[in-house]
């Protein structure tokens, strides 16, 4: 048994063909890894959904909290306002948590992307590995946190849903790459050591004004004179257009319109990937 | 193109041209117009103090760092116009510990076969045996945190030639590593190169370079101060014998006496209360220093004879020691 049997001496395959393997290399990789911990997974994916759905349509509802507003709206009409919202912030948190912070880490303390940046392949495409890699999990995430809002709910409070499959299936992939690049974008623009500070100054903010718990249609009245300052203002928020993409996917409320939803989606997500593909090949090569 | 017609040309694997690289924000070059040639099959080491270049010129040849000017082929490949195809035919074993955390020993091979587009059932049965050669089959479903260092340092040597490269690149190899793992992994080099590996090594330990390395550059604030074999390198310093005399003052005047005093000198050099003698063709050499000692009243504290090594060629090229002790 020979240590080095057949050194070679040239590359034998072209870098297309080289790419396209490595890439399904790399992809393979994370989805094995996926599998191993899916256990894990499943139980970061649904803790906090679980607790919105419980804190929010069991707890409130029993003990007479008012959430629906001061428009005498029901629990069950904040449960439809709710059930999409999670599913919106479960896709964001997995592209932050599948990209981001594994980024982090791997920029970090293991180094490992020292050794994945060697794959024979360009260097971008290592990072738009993670970025399908991310957005898989993130649909997988939509997945199985849909169904939870069904089960967690006080009796009486019923989330009014309804399925579009169409956009359900245009959409929500769409969603789950733009997250991902969010991911990226995040991840190779912090440094490991201040995963913190994106934590309270990033993804905080986006959380609570990205439409989870409310309609963005429906932010209005929160106005200076004539301006609605809020309504405009959290239209930077790229998880804005997730939940109201959601809401127009599984509900029958009123929503922002979907010609506004596809195209700033893509246009995010077209952003967030070059952003992060940039940052990424800025700290990889010196 | 121009690689295809520049491979195989020559018996130079790797070759630079006055390679250059300028970080910016930073006083002086990183490396400093670098030409040298690395053959097929040698074990070429890159020896030198921190800072002299060698991780940066490394890191050229492993497409990380983006030369200023200058140009560096990889088997007549442009390094930087074709990184992914330079990537193909390179193995790399970096500083730290790169192995993937998620992935078991095995799978740490197994998925490295597949990114360079091994199939899966080679993959499988070459991890295997990769496993078994490198005394790591024990630990294949381990996680990978269970590995000592110098296991560590193993598997990651297994994992950068699993795909047959043309140069194997260790930076600092054996760095943090104790001294039983590192002759383990000089041995394995050996082996490695005696079944044809070539390897590009850098390194700080004048050791390391001298018993493993066919030849050896010397590198200093980006430059090739001198390359040879390590015999011929220790050639140059002209001397066979150097003795290091500590003494409790006047080093400098007794540099003096024993110029003047003491036959076969070649060279005196003076570091604080010591005192390098560096002689050729003399003998009784103890005696006849402690005699100019005394006769010159002079307290020689310790005394000891050495034979020139890289780090005295090191010295003599750059007026510095190798190592800061």
């Amino acid at each position: 048994m020979s240590l080095t049997s057949g050194i070679e001496s040239a590359p034998t395959r072209s870098v297309t063909a080289a790419s396209r393997t490595a890439l399904g290399a790399l992809i393979l990789r994370d989805l094995v890894v996926l599998r191993k911990s899916m256990g894990e997974f499943v139980l970061r994916t649904l803790i906090q959904p679980f607790l919105l759905c419980f804190v929010f349509l069991f707890v409130f509802p029993k003990i007479g909290q008012a959430i629906g507003g001061s428009r005498g709206r029901g629990a069950g009409d904040f449960a439809t306002v709710l059930v999409p919202g999670v599913v919106g912030i479960s896709v964001m948190f997995q592209g932050v948590q599948s990209i981001a912070l594994t980024m982090a880490q791997e920029f970090g303390y293991t180094r490992e992307i020292e050794d994945r940046v060697q794959a024979p392949c360009p260097i971008w495409l290592v990072a738009m590995a993670k970025v399908l890699s991310g957005a898989t999990q993130g649909l997988i995430a939509a997945v199985i946190v849909f169904p939870i809002a069904a089960v967690i709910h006080a009796g009486g409070v019923r989330a009014n849903l309804s399925l579009h499959w169409l956009i359900i299936l245009t959409l929500l992939p769409i969603a789950c790459v733009a997250m991902a690049g969010l991911g990226l974008t995040l991840g190779t623009s912090f440094e490991p050591r201040n995963i913190g500070l994106m934590f309270g100054f990033v993804i905080l903010p986006i959380t609570f004004l990205g439409g989870t718990y409310y309609p963005w249609t429906q932010l209005a009245p929160v106005k200076i004179g004539g301006f609605h300052w809020l309504q405009t203002l959290v239209l930077i928020n790229p998880l804005v257009y997730v939940n109201e993409g959601m809401r127009a996917a599984f509900t029958d409320s009123p929503h922002m319109h979907l010609y506004v939803i596809y195209p700033v989606m893509m246009g995010f997500g077209g952003f967030f990937i070059t952003l992060g593909l940039r940052n990424f090949r800025r700290r990889v090569l010196s | 193109m121009d690689h295809q017609v520049r491979a195989g040309e020559s018996d130079d694997i790797i070759r630079t041209v006055d390679l250059v690289k300028q970080y910016p924000g930073m006083d002086g070059r990183a490396l400093d117009g670098l030409n040298l040639a690395v053959r097929r099959g040698e074990i070429f080491g890159l020896l030198g103090p921190n800072g002299a270049g060698k991780t940066t010129f490394a890191g050229v040849l492993t497409t990380r760092v983006v030369p200023t000017s200058g140009s560096a082929f990889i088997a007549g490949i442009d390094v930087a116009r074709h990184p992914a195809l330079v990537k193909q035919i390179s193995g790399i074993v970096s500083q730290q510990n790169t192995l993937d955390r998620q992935l078991n020993v095995r799978e740490n091979l197994y998925f490295h076969g597949r990114l360079f587009g091994i199939a899966a059932k080679e993959s499988r049965r070459r991890a295997d045996e990769l496993l078994e050669r490198f005394s790591l089959a024990k630990w294949a479903e381990q996680s990978v945190y269970a590995l000592s260092g110098g296991m560590a340092q193993r598997l990651m040597v297994a994992r950068a030639i699993f795909h047959n490269p043309a140069v194997l690149f260790l930076d600092e190899p054996t760095a943090g590593l104790d001294p039983q793992s590192r002759l383990a992994l000089w041995d394995l080099l050996g082996q490695l190169n005696q079944a044809g590996q070539t390897v590009m090594l850098t390194t700080h330990y004048m050791e390391e370079a001298d018993q493993l390395c066919d030849r050896v550059a010397i590198l200093d604030r980006g430059q090739v101060l001198a390359l040879d074999t390590p015999e011929n390198l220790k050639k140059l310093v002209g001397a066979d014998t150097l003795v290091n005399v500590k003494v409790a003052d006047q080093a400098e005047r007794f540099a003096t006496v024993v110029d003047a005093g003491l036959e076969g000198v070649v060279a005196t050099r003076v570091n604080g209360n010591s005192l390098t003698i560096e002689t050729r063709g003399a003998d009784r050499l103890v005696p006849r220093i402690v005699a100019l000692a005394e006769a010159s009243k002079i307290d020689v504290l310790d005394l000891s004879v050495a034979q020139p090594s890289l780090e005295t060629v090191f010295i003599n090229l750059t007026g510095k020691e190798l190592r800061e002790s």
